[in-house]
């Protein structure tokens, strides 16, 4: 990342991503699973929460796809269903994680100094705690609403986008266009805007799509444990917690939800590593969630 | 190199002061405190302002910061709410239960996947390779509770070689909770190695084909030995580093794996915490989470510093 890129229109971006196999299998996969989240309230056969008493653990049949649960409910619909609230967090909570994070990162990089040291110290400090005992800390004392959620959340994964952000804009602080704009007597607000942020407009794109799979997956282990998306609204991670008991009896109940998270981040994943290739940016893997 | 070392030790101990900072002042700022999570909404007012002044909530915040801070330092972490015993009590057996379950994983994968990154390394895009790395990306995508799941699944429900769940109490002795351990471990060993393996096996085709395994491949140095000599020591050194940060994500692993198996570790215990809605112990489990972190971190660090002496000249 050493010479300046001009940021590519997204029509050739996107041209780019598909022109790659894994990235056509990636988006292919991705827009299924947003289309099927889209249209799931209409095409789901049954009511997700009927509890059906005289027809629980069904096999799979024509009148019940992907068979039910212990509680008699359709695991189709559910499957369809499933993803809906947790995509939802995941998208309110990545654009609050990427907005601060960002925000904050570009701006310590700018000001450095004191102020970057001191504010950095900060970040490693809540970044020692792993983010699930962070987010824990918070639902203990909020709750677990998706109105709490979506703040908590959108908090503890912004932390590792302001060590991006700030890596990012700490290679072009020094460069000739900035030190200009200085020298133009622009203010840091007007640097940061005009100066900054188009040049690390790619690589935070990148990021925020992989903030995204990594919160889908946050926000689905957290419902596994029982504080992320509450009953009765359907949700994969609920689902794989709930089938867990009877996984010798009904593997269905189990498989299906896995299968959807599972596929979803997959290709979320393929999409992510294709667009970071279409606009050359480095994707350094790190640990989720670190 | 002293003065690298105390650079290190000073900055891990201002992170763990600034760590217990943070885990007493976020909550600080929400609403509600301890009394009032724990007994929920249709408490009365004399019992919150009861139990606020039986633990000096009423007291003001810096104050209360104080003496928190100063039990910290004497090991005391406060009473729990809903088991009404002292946090140090209910924690010290569970976290050498957690230390058990994470040294094993880290005793048995860090090794394993040094050993398959340089395999993966030395014939990239190769049979080997391509198997070695489509597991290990497997492992890194799906979740854990997934990947636990499945252990399950196959291991227990399937194979029938293992108990699936943990039934053993946190006070069982060592040697049973290592036997109780061997599915939640290769749980964590799966995803853990897949993340220190793909770093290794990066670094191991940068060495590959660095100037002077060129230059010893060129003197006529026979293959075998450019490769215990020259590539596998360059190659693990920056691997240490990666290993301390990947513990990150082992702890925070731990929590969701030791739920799946019904493991009675420190992770499981700050599941049931947030369910009891007991804030002090939650607290307690986050900052203790956080110091092994800075610790290991602290000691890989070290460790470098001792392997490598080009870490030793200041960077600025």
């Amino acid at each position: 990342m050493n010479a300046v890129r001009p940021a590519l229109p997204l029509p050739q971006v996107l041209r780019d991503v598909l022109a790659q196999r894994s990235g056509r299998i990636g988006m292919a996969i991705v827009c299924l699973h947003i289309a099927i989240a889209l249209a799931a309230p209409m095409i789901a056969p049954q009511d997700p929460a009927f509890q059906d008493a005289s027809g629980m653990l069904q096999s799979p049949s024509l009148s019940h796809w992907f068979g039910t649960d212990r509680l008699g409910r359709d695991v189709f619909s559910r499957t369809l269903l499933g993803g809906r609230e947790a995509m939802l967090i995941a998208t309110a909570a990545t654009i609050i994680a990427m907005a601060w994070g960002s925000a904050l990162g570009i701006s310590v990089a700018l000001i450095g100094g004191r102020t970057d040291a001191i504010v950095m110290r900060f970040v490693d400090a809540f970044m020692s705690i792993p983010w699930i005992l962070l987010v824990m800390l918070f639902i203990a004392a909020l709750g677990s609403s998706s109105a709490a959620l979506v703040p908590v959340i959108g908090f503890s994964y912004g932390l590792s986008v302001v060590y991006l952000a700030r890596a990012a804009a700490l290679d072009f602080v020094a460069r000739d266009f900035v030190l200009a704009a200085q020298a133009r007597g622009h203010s840091r607000w007007s640097i940061a805007v005009t100066e900054l942020f188009p040049n690390v407009r790619d690589s935070l794109a990148v990021q925020g799509a992989m903030q995204w799979s990594w919160i889908l997956l946050g926000v689905s282990s957290l419902s596994f444990l029982g504080m992320g998306v509450a009953p009765p609204t359907p949700d994969w991670g609920q689902m794989i917690a709930d089938a867990r008991g009877i996984m010798q009896r009904a593997p269905w109940a189990l498989i299906w939800p896995m299968v959807a998270l599972s596929s979803l981040v997959i290709g979320m994943n393929l999409a992510v590593d294709a667009w970071a290739r279409a606009t050359g940016v480095e994707r350094t893997r790190r640990v989720p969630g670190a | 190199m002293a003065a690298a070392v105390l650079e290190r030790l000073g900055l891990a101990l201002v992170t763990m002061i600034i760590i217990v900072v943070v885990v007493f002042f976020a909550l600080e700022l929400m609403p509600g405190d301890a009394c009032s999570v724990n007994l929920g909404r249709g408490a009365s007012d004399s019992m919150l302002a009861a139990c606020q002044k039986r633990l000096g909530l009423d007291q003001p915040p810096m104050w209360r910061f104080a003496a928190w801070a100063g039990d910290i330092l004497t090991g005391d972490l406060g009473i729990s709410m809903q088991r009404e015993r002292p946090i140090a009590e209910i924690v010290g057996w569970r976290l050498r239960n957690t230390l058990i379950l994470a040294g094993l994983t880290a005793a048995i994968g860090i090794p394993l996947a040094l050993g398959l990154g340089v395999l993966a390394g030395l014939n990239p895009d190769g049979p080997l390779d391509m198997t070695i790395s489509g597991i290990a990306i497997f492992a890194m995508t799906v979740p854990e509770f997934i990947s636990g799941t499945l252990m399950i699944l196959l291991f227990s429900v399937i194979l029938g070689w293992a108990a699936g769940v943990v039934t053993i109490g946190y006070k069982a002795p060592a040697f049973d909770l290592l036997k109780a351990s061997i599915l939640p471990a290769a749980t964590l060993i799966f995803i853990l190695a897949a993340h220190i393996l793909r770093m290794v096996r990066a670094s191991v085709i940068e060495v590959m084909q660095s100037d002077f395994v060129q230059m010893a491949r060129l003197k006529g140095v026979p293959h075998r030995r450019i490769i215990m000599h020259h590539v596998v020591p360059n190659a693990l050194l920056p691997a240490i580093s990666i290993i301390g940060l990947t513990m990150a994500w082992l702890l925070g692993g731990v929590v969701i794996v030791e739920s799946v198996f019904n493991f009675p570790g420190l992770g499981r215990l700050a599941v049931d915490a947030v369910a009891d809605q007991d804030l002090p112990l939650v607290q307690a489990i986050a900052l203790l989470f956080g110091f092994i972190y800075v610790l290991t971190n602290l000691g890989a660090d070290l460790l470098a510093l001792t392997l490598n002496p080009r870490l030793r000249t200041r960077r600025k």
